[in-house]
């Protein structure tokens, strides 16, 4: 394992030595210490790697990941995770706001809750939230899953294009065009595998579905006097 | 941008140490916002004293005069400290009134940055580090402070366009964020008769907080209200004489988090802003909710 302190090596030579690494490196465990709520920790990686970092990071944590395993021993400050398109990212507290935002792949853990905008635009991540969301979580989400087993804040799945909500605890309000969808046994399967993955003993049948309406997806001729 | 931090010590023994916590703190903050910065410090009080903290652009010669033009005036100054470009001056309550128009008597120019009891604030154009340093911040000790640093969006860069702005006696306001009805909002408070002097968005967000709490609000109702009146982004952290507050739009998009130990609470726009303070591992460490007023008192 390498050990990689950040108070003393600085950030950019921790992103540059791990984007270096390549799909048959030797050196798969790396250690991040003294984090300190340093922004853009572990961007950019495209390997088959593990990377934990031990304290809390600020913006941007684990951004646009590919294959690595990223976990952190600490709560993640804005955008966690975003554009991520692999791989598996694991928050061990909190998350911030935007929290797997655009993500397109891969599945972003978090352990604790996650604020505002979680999964804003997410086009094709999985996200398991074992505590709480914010207000306006997957605004805009196009594909993936979001799970959360706590609640939900105000406008749910705002604008929702295709992607898939559930949710075990209660919602505080749907957003427009976010509706509350039928449980099937292909739904339950899903969540299964996803909640095993996530390390969760949340039981699928406790979840509803939540997806897009689809009445925004074409214009709605009665509303042309509002234009 | 900007950047905000916030300490409220529960711990007598950390008031030694308060500026020196906020210096830090403010320094973490610097990428945030390198126009200018500022401090509002709450220290000690006596009863019956008034303080205000006054600035000048030529400290050196409206300083050395000022002292005796004052006592001529007033009779009843108990105090006056200079530090760098701002000075303190502390007086007997029963004279705070006429301070304002014999300050102006002397010279026009000589800007009033605080008024009460405990409140100073010190603010410059520059980075955190330097006005932290000129105004010897790390020295001062103190039941709870404030601290600003700007990226300038809506006006100037200048020293009036910097934060905290006061708001009342012993109260006062930084903000992160951009308010967009600052315009209208400012010749409506004009109309009232509220003094504001620059164009600056967060001078009118203090203003309509001052106005309210004129009107009979408390300072939580005034912020209450802000959530409805105001439009824009904001993150406010207010300091009041006993303790402060934390208010965020109900977007919420402009950065907030707080730590809370048997010591402290702080806020930092950012967790950089919390990682040196004593026993943070430890703390509970959370988001504030949108719309929603939160106060920590002594």
């Amino acid at each position: 394992m390498l050990q990689f302190d950040l108070k003393k090596c600085g950030l950019r030579s921790l992103n540059s030595a791990l984007q270096e690494q390549k799909e048959e490196t030797n050196q798969t465990s790396w250690e991040v210490i003294n984090p300190k709520g340093s922004h853009s920790i572990a961007v950019g990686i495209d390997a088959p790697i593990e990377v934990n970092i031990k304290g809390s990071t600020g913006y941007y944590c684990g951004g646009m990941n590919q294959q690595a395993n990223i976990t952190v021993k600490g709560s993640v400050g804005p955008g966690v995770a975003e554009n991520m398109m692999s791989g598996k990212v694991v928050i061990e507290g909190d998350a911030s706001q935007y929290a797997g935002a655009t993500g397109q792949g891969g599945l972003l853990v978090i352990k604790g809750n996650a604020s505002s905008r979680c999964g804003i635009s997410m086009k094709g991540i999985n996200i398991v939230v074992h505590g709480n969301i914010g207000h306006m979580s997957a605004f805009m989400a196009q594909s993936g899953n979001l799970i959360v087993c706590g609640d939900a804040g105000d406008a749910l799945g705002d604008s929702l294009y295709e992607a898939k909500l559930f949710i075990r605890g209660s919602v505080k309000s749907l957003g427009t065009d976010c509706e509350q969808k039928e449980m099937r046994p292909e739904h339950m399967e899903l969540l299964k595998q996803l909640l095993s993955e996530a390390e969760c003993d949340a039981k699928p049948e406790e979840f509803k579905r939540y997806g897009s309406a689809r009445k925004l997806y074409n214009f709605n001729i009665d509303n042309s006097d509002a234009y | 941008m900007c950047g905000i931090v916030g300490l409220f010590l529960k711990d007598a023994s950390l008031q030694p140490s308060l500026g020196r916590l906020l210096s830090d703190m403010l320094v973490t903050m610097t990428d945030r916002g390198p126009d200018s910065a500022g401090i509002a410090i709450y220290a000690d009080e006596h009863a019956g004293r008034s303080k205000f903290t006054i600035q000048s652009e030529n400290a050196e010669r409206d300083f050395q005069d000022l002292p005796n033009f004052l006592s001529k005036h007033l009779d009843r100054i108990l105090d006056f400290r200079v530090n760098d470009t701002h000075a303190v001056v502390t007086l007997d309550q029963n004279v705070e009134n006429k301070f304002s128009e014999v300050l102006t008597a002397f010279n026009p120019e000589i800007r009033i940055m605080s008024h009460g009891s405990s409140l100073e604030i010190y603010k410059e154009v520059g980075l955190p580090e330097q006005v932290t340093q000129r105004f010897h911040i790390t020295q001062m000790s103190g039941r709870h402070g404030i601290g600003h640093t700007r990226m300038a969006t809506e006006s100037a860069v200048t020293t009036l366009g910097a934060h905290p702005f006061n708001t009342g006696v012993d109260q006062c306001l930084v903000h992160n964020g951009s308010l967009s009805n600052h315009n209208s909002l400012r010749r409506k408070l004009r109309r009232e008769g509220i003094l504001i002097e620059t164009e600056n968005d967060t001078e009118v967000g203090a203003a309509y907080l001052t106005w309210k709490i004129k009107n009979g609000a408390s300072l939580g109702e005034a912020l209450e209200s802000s959530l409805k009146d105001l439009d824009g982004f904001f993150t406010f952290v207010v300091g009041t004489e006993n303790g402060f507050g934390v208010v965020r739009d109900q977007i919420a998009c402009k950065p907030a988090v707080m730590a809370e130990t048997d010591q402290y609470v702080a806020f930092g726009s950012e967790y950089q802003a919390l990682v040196d303070l004593p026993k943070i591992e430890s703390a509970h460490v959370w988001e504030p909710e949108p719309a929603t007023v939160y106060f920590w008192k002594h």
